[in-house]
Parts: C-alpha cells; sequence; structure tokens
C-alpha cells in the first residue's frame, strides 16, 4: 500500500510543478520583466531544494510506474512485486547518489 | 505416584500467559452515560495458552468480564468467514491468528474491518459487501440444453479458477483496500474474486454478462494494485493476481 501511496504523491506533486511551471512560462507572454523575476527566484537556494525533490519525486514515480506496468503485464512480476519495490528504491538511491552531490554543489557553490 | 503426576504436568504444560487486548467498542445505544454511537477503546486483560487464538481470547471476555462485547464467528475454524476483523492493523480471521504470534507482550489492538458501517463493537454492516458481490451474478450461467448428466471439465480447465474457488467471503479483503475506504462505489476485491471463479469456468457461459459489469466505473479499473487484499486473505487467494487477469480478459478481448 505504501508504494501507492507513494506513487499517487510523486504524481500529484509532479503535476502541480508543471502546473506552475506552465503558468511562469505563459507569463514571458504576458509581461517578460515579470518573467524575469520569477524566474530568476528560481536561482536562489530554495528553489534549488525543490527542484532537488522535484527531480526525486519524478524518477522515483518514473521507476514504481515500470513496476506498475510490468505487475499489470507479467505474472511473474505479480508474485514478486515486493521485491521489485526494492528494485525501484535501489534504482532511485543509486540515481540520487549521482544527481544530489552535482546538483547540491551546483545551488550552494555559486558554480 | 508423584513422580507420575509430575511427569503428567510437565506432558500437559502448555505456556500460559496474560495478554491484553485493546478493542475498538462501539455503543450505538449509549449506555453507562455515553452518547449514543460512541466510540472509545477499552482494555481487557484474559489469562491465555499457547494454543489460544484472538477468538478464544474474545470468549473469554464476553464470557467472564463483560457479556456486552458484541462479535461475529461461527465456525471458530476458519471456513465461515464471520470473524474477519483488524488485529494488529492488519485484517485477520480472529479464529486463525494464534495469540503467541501477536506478541502478547504488547496490548493486541482489535477494531472492526474498516470501510463498512459499523453496527456494535466488531459487528460491521456486511450488506454492501453482498450487494456487490450478487451484482456479479455468482451462479452458474450455462447456455445451451441441460445435460443429462454431469458437466465435464478437464483438470487443466478446472486449474484456471481453482485458487478464486476458495473464497470465503469474509470481507478481510475489501476492507483492506484504500481505495474501497475512500471510494464506498468499487465492488471491491472479493466480487471480482467472485466474478473470477465464474469467468474462468469453462462450463459457464456468462462471463462477458459479468466482464461488463467489472468493466463499469465502479469495477476493476479502480484497483491500483496496492496488494493489501492479497496480503490479507486468510485463505491464501491472490487476490490481485485473480484481478488482474480480470483486466487482461479485459484489455485483450479475450478469456
Ligand atoms: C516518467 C514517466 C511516467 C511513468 C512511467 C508514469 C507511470 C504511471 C503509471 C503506470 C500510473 C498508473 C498507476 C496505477 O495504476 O496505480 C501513473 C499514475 C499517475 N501519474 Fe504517472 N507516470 C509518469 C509521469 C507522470 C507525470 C509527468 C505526471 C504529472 C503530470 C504523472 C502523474 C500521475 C498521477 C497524478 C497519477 C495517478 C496516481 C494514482 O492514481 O494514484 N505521471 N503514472
Ligand atoms: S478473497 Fe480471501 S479475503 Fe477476500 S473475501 Fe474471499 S476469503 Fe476473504
Ligand atoms: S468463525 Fe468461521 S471463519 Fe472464523
Amino acid at each position: 500500500m505504501w508504494m501507492w501511496v507513494v506513487h499517487r504523491a510523486t504524481g500529484v506533486a509532479i503535476f502541480f510543478f508543471l502546473l506552475v511551471h506552465v503558468l511562469d512560462t505563459s507569463l514571458v507572454r504576458v509581461s517578460p520583466e515579470a518573467y524575469n523575476e520569477v524566474i530568476g527566484a528560481y536561482k536562489t537556494p530554495i528553489y534549488g531544494l525543490i527542484e532537488a525533490g522535484l527531480v526525486a519525486a519524478i524518477v522515483l514515480h518514473a521507476f514504481n510506474g515500470l513496476r506498475i506496468i510490468a505487475v499489470d503485464r507479467w505474472t511473474w512480476a505479480l508474485r514478486r512485486q515486493r521485491m521489485l519495490v526494492w528494485i525501484v528504491w535501489g534504482i532511485f538511491a543509486v540515481l540520487m547518489a549521482g544527481f544530489l552531490p552535482r546538483h547540491l554543489m551546483h545551488v550552494f557553490g555559486g558554480a | 505416584m508423584t513422580a507420575t503426576a509430575e511427569k503428567t504436568e510437565e506432558v500437559g504444560a502448555v505456556e500460559s500467559f496474560t495478554v491484553t487486548l485493546k478493542i475498538l467498542r462501539h455503543d450505538p445505544d449509549g449506555l453507562d452515560g455515553r452518547e449514543p454511537g460512541a466510540e472509545y477503546w477499552e482494555e481487557f486483560q484474559v489469562e491465555a495458552h499457547a494454543t489460544d487464538r484472538v477468538l478464544d481470547a474474545l470468549h473469554a471476555i464476553k464470557w467472564e468480564q463483560d457479556g456486552t462485547l458484541a462479535f461475529r464467528r461461527s465456525c471458530a475454524h476458519g471456513v465461515c468467514g464471520s470473524d474477519a476483523m483488524r488485529i494488529n492493523a492488519r485484517n485477520r480471521l480472529a479464529c486463525k491468528t494464534l495469540l503467541k504470534d501477536l506478541n502478547p507482550a504488547r496490548p493486541i489492538t482489535v477494531e472492526p474491518i474498516k470501510g463498512l458501517p459499523v453496527e456494535k463493537d466488531l459487528i460491521v454492516d456486511m450488506e454492501p459487501f453482498f450487494a456487490s458481490y450478487r451484482d456479479i451474478m455468482p451462479f452458474l450461467m450455462p447456455s445451451g440444453p441441460t445435460p443429462e448428466r454431469e458437466r465435464l471439465q478437464s483438470p487443466e480447465d478446472r486449474e484456471r479458477f481453482d485458487d478464486t474457488t476458495k473464497c470465503i467471503l469474509c470481507a478481510a479483503c475489501t476492507t483492506s483496500c484504500p481505495v474501497f475506504w475512500t471510494d464506498g462505489q468499487y465492488f471491491g476485491p472479493q466480487a471480482i474474486v467472485g466474478a473470477h471463479r465464474f469467468i474462468f469456468d469453462s462450463r459457464d457461459d456468462g462471463e462477458w454478462d459479468r466482464l461488463e459489469i467489472l468493466n463499469d466505473q465502479a469495477g476493476v479499473w479502480k484497483c491500483r494494485t496496492a496488494f493489501n487484499c492479497t496480503e490479507a486473505c486468510p485463505r491464501g487467494i491472490e487476490v490481485t493476481k485473480a484481478i488482474s487477469e480480470v483486466k487482461r480478459a479485459l484489455t485483450s478481448g479475450e478469456v
């Protein structure tokens, strides 16, 4: 059940991010100055952390989504879904371990 | 003589211990100054043996401590499906759950199964659950003339729905489903298990009537593969697998 909660939570989070992103991008047409101001705010560390969370949500949602597809499709995967959950978290951990240091150096290192 | 007596005691000795049961009670009448419909937790201490099940502890409470405690049970041997309840946050049959397997050192919580209206203490109104079962038409729907003798079936054909014949309609699966908790319209896993038993039966010809019903808004597509039902089923039925097979029959058009 917890993976279902995770999947819904990350799915809804990604959706709201996309919504905000569509809104801020469309600001360009309304007022380029306002657009620059809003986009400029994304360069601050707080948004850097939110970005990290977004990437985490997408990675988790995407790989868990593949697990759900596999479970729907093959009885083999259905019977081993618990193991697949650990594999999803494993892939998530590896990808985030690769991404987070780089991203956080970028955010806080000023590079 | 003493030696024999001691020996018998040793052989017959079943480990005994005190357990605390923490029961979520529901009082529809409002006795003892409670509001009608009040819900409250009550703890009971019971002397139990290693061979006792949660049902034995409930009996001990009802018979020796508080006769107002209400719960359903009939067979006491895991066959009738009357006593599904939420024990230590998992749906189980009280008559199939040994106290010693539940860490008796800590209070054992007992609640009614979730998602169905509570009538009193551990008794819920099962009618919405049975209504969904009736909706999927759980009876043989053959076409053609009635044969003179039995309707024969190969062992391979029987094997296809063997798992779902084991269902005892206890509702442990349906009331463990997070989709059912929030959306009472959903037929729930049990109705799909019940339908599966006929859909994949070679002697039955009503499969598309049932599949059409399950293709409905409140049908199989509500399932989010949370696997709670499979984990809850006291009969070990692979509930999610049965649901998955029904989904595949609907997408492929083949039974
Ligand atoms: C990266 C590729 C993606 C994959 C492989 C994927 C996969 C899936 C799958 C298989 C489901 C069905 C879950 C189920 O049946 O229980 C689902 C649900 C969902 N997805 Fe995605 N998805 C992806 C991207 C996205 C994106 C970009 C968004 C946001 C706009 C999103 C939002 C959602 C939402 C809100 C749900 C519903 C969750 C639920 O019903 O519990 N997904 N996704
Ligand atoms: S499928 Fe299992 S849990 Fe569900 S009603 Fe039948 S026996 Fe009970
Ligand atoms: S009392 Fe019959 S199943 Fe438990």
